[in-house]
């Protein structure tokens, strides 16, 4: 690293908000020098631990021989249920309903029910093979499909929002029909794949490194696990190789595991699963089985909408509350529903439990919402576009959620009309359509799809953030809060705000790894809620240091509060500027506290879950995406032509962060609706458990043309971080445009009179399917 | 045993040192040998099966003369394989003085990371594209990209980043390239003809000196593992923990690469890889290039075999359906004594190929189609690159002066349990004028020659349909049909 130079004179500060700053480890990422968790040195002695699965999908076990792992070459220990000295269950809600390792019972094919600790890696991996189980078979169901939403189990309690008698109007609405759709799951694939490494200290003490969005979780279930309290558990972590939700509850496992075999046998312990264990063992993003009712006009204004929003959430509650609580927070999307019924039915079934992933129920509650203008459009023959509009929520009227929220700060209309006219929308329309009557195997489809993106956490109490924050008498400055970096730049971003408040350079300001030890009690990096929070709660420890700097400097130069200002990389007191340092150093001097907790917690939100009402989102976040595809009619293969986007995070801390965040969350929403299938057999196996299996998309997936633009106009309507907002989620839903375009691309095939009714995910097999079902029902129908 | 010698280590280059190894389990990999005995790491684990691209190394090797660097996953790269070339890893990457590679400082300023774990794939991949083709193509970035996945990015800032390269340096003044004289001089001394045998019983790996002593070593141990290129292999080890001892290495062996044509018939040794035989065969049979261009990733292509996709008999390998198409033949030998088949009866059931104890497959011998035929394959998959085929068909046509179908050879992969033809849609098409009207009495053959499964990369009912489909794609295509008929990621250059 260069040794810092601070130039006193410069007008502003190097790297402050709202500029462009690089990843705070681009260099380290480039080089290979940024140490991920299994980079880390072990300490001599290290173990190695690997779970063993379980092979039957619903089953008591009937007995279990583990006498020859046990014996094989390097093995040190098999942990099971009964080696957990405090309660075996990780449940991350409370409803002990999810053990650390099975306990004489399985509920899916892949749960974990013993863990090899042995001297290599290779050696668990080896032995773990060796175990001898029977099991007594159970009835199992792993689809909703055969389910009842309204009578079969539930893992958690649903929820119901209402406003206005939605079956009235449906039953008044001159025109109604009514739909079923499929919308699939997806797997996270975080390149870096969970990890855990616990290191026994004295007493009861563990530390854990855990590639986790959530430490305070880990170190509660560790605790919780061992049964000490939570101040013998640390938990630290740098950064992730990717997280998008599927480290939020996910690596509780694999931490307790560790946990209790370093403890037991005093040693360092990593778990890391492989790929393939990775990805059957832990859980994935929700699908869904949405029923829709719709009353409308022969204009194509909406009246009722009623929702059925049924999810596979696997054999444990895990996040599948709030995740299926906000599949209803956003099946309005961006448009106003006159009267609404939307239920939510958590479904049990003997999968693996299916938790957090970018976007946490939202992206499939807007999938079900773009169904039904969909649906609305072809019955009324019109452009989907122009349902869509006329839906919109109004600015001052037509604007309360089906949650009884208002919609205050509503700019979809100034979104999707910069878009349109930016993408030239109308034109390509007739050029498309002129392109079509002339090919015969090869058809084009259009689609701009609207965002509306609800920021917090619905459950209120999460909205909490510290930082911790330390001036050193040099001036440079420590910088922690309890965000998690997992790739998204939320490092770099709070550190830009820290060097804002103090005017320093950026590189004074020292990133340091996210621990439970310095900043207590914190909530998951989720909920795209990271830099909102942990900004605000770095600023108000920044600003109580600046406090106390400007009463020393006031009253050690006896000059008014208000004459001390502080200039980049300099303080202006009266008539004469110091340096930082200077003062720091004068400050310290005079016994001057250089040290802060911060603390953040939003303000406004509230959310009444019984009654279904509140104020759940401090504000939305805006966007909208138009797609081009071409698909093969023969084949159902396709290629994105082009994609525009708009998008809007307020007025960003950091631009060059916010663009990749919205070009990766589209690029992640088209894979989930395109490609990226999930696939289980008749005996209840996950079949795609690899990339070779699991096709997320590649460089060469991207649209050919992808022109991505941040609305430069755009601020947040609430005093946020220099008014900033979230940009983690909403992008993800922009891929839905892609979906759109396929099913319009698939509805020229019966010259758009059918709706194709395209389920997610529309691989090539679901596309040409539709086709096809289209091209009979057209035949049939003339 | 006579002419060479045998040596009883593995000699190499790892980036700056000079390495010989004297215990090498036959299972090793490349990737834990790097992270776990020489703490070297910057080349990540994302998959262990060769399809995320986290630890892409490139491995240098003569040829010809040449030095030439390819990229590779270490993740299924076995140690044994590695004799006599000059391991890459990120970690030997540097730019002039103290300054950033100028693959690495497009990608800091282009913003090519977030979370960073995929990024020293990458950044190899993209190195090992520079060096062969300073201003590639989006076309070319996307090829070489194919086996690297990032999650977090998109790829956007990936492909700035990867346009931009060669502003930042000239491939010529790479670094690297100062030292190239110098590896290449030590490679060169590295080769000493010799058979590498290391271990014994359950941990032995054998590099044999040549064909004539892989002929030699199989007829005397017919048990052994061959492996070839380890795209398979590795998966083996990986995967399922397979101990493959003992293991034959023939990757890159003396008289088993070598490519040729004589009098209209390719002949492709066993151990040429798909990258090697991409130019001879794209420019001799076009359809093959873009068929090529969609197995695996580079890493893949520079580690797979043709000899090898033949061989392991798999029902949804990508090349045996358009050799069969085209007639080739393949030649296996034992010991001295080897015998030419048809390739098409190779494959006698699923797992089961005609292939006796200690046979091995030699030579694959393909007919160029003449002028007069029309010659198609087409891959179906859920993605489009870098992945497994659902369905593929390959096509062989040969009109009549009037028109009608005077010869056909139809052959599909992913439709039953071996490669198979089409034998009874190429009876519904034979002496019939190629029309639409006699494709679709072809198309109505299908399901008497196929019943094809359901998996999780299609269901039978979508195999049974795309498949048939093709037939009128094929057909569309030699009948001058003006409108596009299939979708493309590229312009034609």
């Amino acid at each position: 690293m260069t040794t810092h130079a601070p130039n006193f004179k410069a007008q502003k500060i190097a790297g402050g908000v709202s500029t462009d700053q690089r990843h705070d480890s681009a260099h380290k990422h480039i080089r290979g020098t940024a140490v991920y968790i299994d980079d880390m040195p072990e300490l001599a002695g290290t173990l190695h631990g690997c779970l063993g699965l379980s092979t039957a999908t619903h089953a008591t076990i009937a007995s279990m021989d583990l006498s020859a792992v046990r014996a094989a070459p390097g093995v040190v220990d098999v942990l099971t249920a009964s080696d957990v000295p405090g309660e075996n269950d990780i449940s991350p809600t409370g409803r002990h309903d999810e053990p650390v390792l099975a306990d004489g019972k399985v509920q899916f094919f892949g749960q974990p029910i013993f863990c090899v600790i042995a001297e290599t890696r290779e050696q668990a991996r080896r032995a773990t093979r060796l175990a001898k189980v029977e099991y007594k078979e159970l009835p199992f169901v792993t689809d909703i499909e055969v389910l009842d939403p309204r009578k079969d189990k539930l893992v958690t309690p649903p929820l119901t929002l209402r406003r206005g008698d939605a079956t009235a109007a449906i039953n008044a609405a001159p025109r109604r029909l009514k739909g079923k759709m499929r919308i699939g799951g997806q797997d996270h694939f975080y390149l870096e794949g969970q990890i855990a490494m616990a290191i026994p200290g004295e007493d009861q003490d563990v530390t854990i490194y855990s590639s986790t969005q959530h430490p305070s979780e880990i170190q509660h279930m560790v605790s919780h696990a061992l049964g000490v309290p939570s101040h013998a558990v640390t938990v630290e972590i740098r950064r992730m190789g990717g997280g998008f939700g599927g480290k939020e509850t996910q690596g509780n496992q694999f931490a307790a595991l560790a946990a209790i075999a370093a403890k037991k046998h005093h040693r360092a312990v990593k778990i890391r699963p492989d790929r393939d264990d990775d990805m059957i063992a832990t859980g994935k993003r929700h699908d869904f089985l949405v029923d829709y009712e719709v009353g409308f006009d022969d204009e194509g204004n909406i009246l009722g909408v009623d929702f059925m929003f049924a999810a596979r959430c696997g054999f444990s509650a895990d996040l599948s509350g709030p995740v299926t609580d906000r599949a209803l927070f956003h099946c309005d999307n961006t448009y106003f529903w006159p009267a609404v019924h939307a239920q939510s039915a958590p479904l049990y079934t003997n999968t693996v439990s299916n938790t957090a992933f970018r976007g946490f129920g939202g992206p499939q509650g807007m999938v079900g919402a773009e169904r039904v203008i969909e649906e609305v459009a072809f019955a009324v023959g019109k452009d989907p576009l122009d349902i869509r509009k006329k839906n919109f929520y109004g600015t001052s009227d037509r604007n309360i959620t089906p949650y009884h929220q208002k919609v205050e700060d509503n700019i979809i209309h100034r979104i999707v009309a910069e878009l349109e006219a930016s993408c030239d929308y109308a034109r390509r329309r007739r050029t498309i359509e002129a392109f079509n009557a002339n090919s015969r195997f090869i058809k084009r489809g259009l689609a701009l799809t609207p965002v509306k993106f609800g920021i917090s956490f619905t459950a209120t109490h999460y909205n909490q953030a510290g930082a911790l924050v330390h001036v050193y008498t040099d001036g440079s400055v420590h910088l922690n809060h309890g965000g998690t970096e997992m790739g998204q730049g939320l490092y770099i971003k709070v550190a830009q705000v820290v060097a804002e408040e103090f005017q320093i350079d950026l590189d004074q300001v020292k990133i340091t790894a996210t621990t439970t030890g310095k900043v207590p009690n914190t909530s998951a990096t989720a909920a795209s809620s990271g830099s909102d929070l942990n900004g605000m709660a770095a600023q108000n420890a920044a600003r109580q240091i600046k406090d106390r700097l400007t009463n020393f400097a006031a009253e050690k130069y006896q000059v008014p509060r208000d004459q001390v200002l502080f200039l980049p990389n300099r303080v202006r007191i009266g008539n004469q500027e110091i340096a930082f340092a200077d003062l720091v150093r004068q400050a310290y001097m005079a016994r001057i506290q250089l040290s802060a907790a911060g603390f953040y917690k939003t303000p406004k939100i509230h959310w009444d879950r019984d009654k279904g009402e509140g104020r759940p989102f401090y504000y939305f976040a805006y966007g909208a995406a138009c797609s081009e595809v071409s698909v093969d009619t023969l084949t159902g293969e396709y290629m994105v032509e082009r994609t525009d986007i708009l998008h809007e995070t307020g007025r960003s801390l950091n631009r060059a962060i916010d663009l990749g965040q919205v070009e990766g969350g589209f690029i992640q929403g088209m894979g989930w609706l395109t490609t990226e299938e999930l696939w289980w057999d008749d005996k209840g196996r996950l079949r795609t458990h690899a990339p070779s299996t699991y096709k997320i998309p590649l460089a060469s997936d991207r649209p050919k043309i992808f022109n991505v633009t941040l609305a430069d106009w755009s601020e947040a309507s609430e005093p946020t971080i220099h008014r900033s907002k979230a940009v983690g989620e909403p992008p993800l839903p922009l891929g839905i445009s892609v979906l759109h375009a396929l099913s319009d691309a698939v509805a020229s095939v019966a010259d758009h009179r059918i709706c194709p009714r395209l389920d997610p995910p529309a691989t090539p097999e679901r596309v040409l399917m539709a086709i096809e079902r289209l091209k009979e029902e057209a035949k049939a129908g003339t | 045993m006579a002419g060479f010698k045998t040596r009883n280590e593995i000699r190499f280059i790892l980036n700056g040192e000079d390495i010989a190894l004297t215990t090498v389990a036959p299972e090793e990999t490349l990737l834990d040998w790097l992270r776990l005995e020489r703490t070297l790491r910057g080349t990540k684990e994302g998959c262990a099966e060769g399809d995320c691209g986290a630890c892409t190394v490139l491995v240098g090797r003569l040829s010809a003369g040449r030095l030439v660097y390819q990229s590779v996953n270490a993740c299924i790269r076995f140690l044994g394989s590695l004799d006599g070339t000059h391991v890459v890893t990120i970690e030997h990457l540097r730019g002039d003085g103290d300054r950033l590679h100028p693959v690495q400082q497009a990608m800091v300023d282009f913003h090519g990371s977030q979370c960073g774990f995929c990024t020293p794939g990458f950044v190899m991949s993209l190195y090992a594209l520079w060096m062969r083709t300073p201003e590639p193509s989006d076309a070319a970035i996307e090829k070489a990209l194919q086996g690297n996945l990032c999650r977090c990015t998109g790829y956007e800032a990936i492909i700035r980043a990867a346009r931009a390269i060669s502003s930042y340096g000239k491939a010529a003044k790479d670094p690297l390239a100062a030292e190239r004289k110098v590896i290449a001089e030590k490679l060169a001394a590295m080769k000493d003809g010799a058979r590498i045998e290391i271990g014994a019983g359950k941990q032995r790996l054998v590099v044999p000196a040549n064909i004539d002593d892989l002929a030699a070593l199989l007829d005397k141990e017919p048990g052994a593992t061959i492996v070839a290129g380890s795209t398979d292999v590795g998966l083996w080890v990986t995967k399922n923990m397979r101990e493959i001892s003992p293991a034959i290495f023939i990757g890159n062996l003396d008289g088993l690469c070598a490519i040729s044509e004589d009098r209209g018939i390719i002949s492709i040794g066993a151990g040429v890889t798909y990258t090697e035989a991409f130019s001879t065969l794209a420019k001799r049979i076009p359809a093959l290039g873009p068929l090529f261009d969609r197995i695996g990733g580079d890493q893949v292509r520079n580690m797979g075999t043709i000899g090898g996709n033949i061989a392991n008999g798999s029902p949804i390998g990508d090349t045996p359906p358009p050799l069969i198409a085209l007639g080739a033949r393949l030649t296996l030998r034992r010991g001295n004594k080897r015998r030419t088949i048809p390739l098409e009866g190779f494959f006698i059931a699923h797992g089961k190929q005609d292939r006796q104890p200690g046979e091995f497959v030699e030579t694959v011998h393909v007919p160029v189609p003449g002028r007069d035929m029309k010659f198609a394959v087409y891959k179906i998959t859920k993605r489009r690159d870098e992945d497994i085929t659902a369905a593929l068909g390959a096509f062989l046509l040969t009109l009549a002066r009037d028109g009608t179908v005077a010869d056909i050879r139809i052959a599909y992969g992913g439709m039953a349990a071996t490669p198979k033809r089409a034998f009874g849609v190429e009876k519904a098409l034979l002496g019939r004028p190629w029309t639409e009207a006699t494709v679709e009495a072809g198309m109505a053959e299908y399901a008497r020659d196929f019943t094809p499964l359901t998996d999780m990369r299609a269901s039978a009912e979508y195999r049974a349909l795309a498949a048939r489909n093709l037939l009128l794609r094929f057909f569309a295509e030699t009948s001058g049909t003006k409108a596009p008929i299939q979708v493309s990621r590229h312009e034609a250059a």
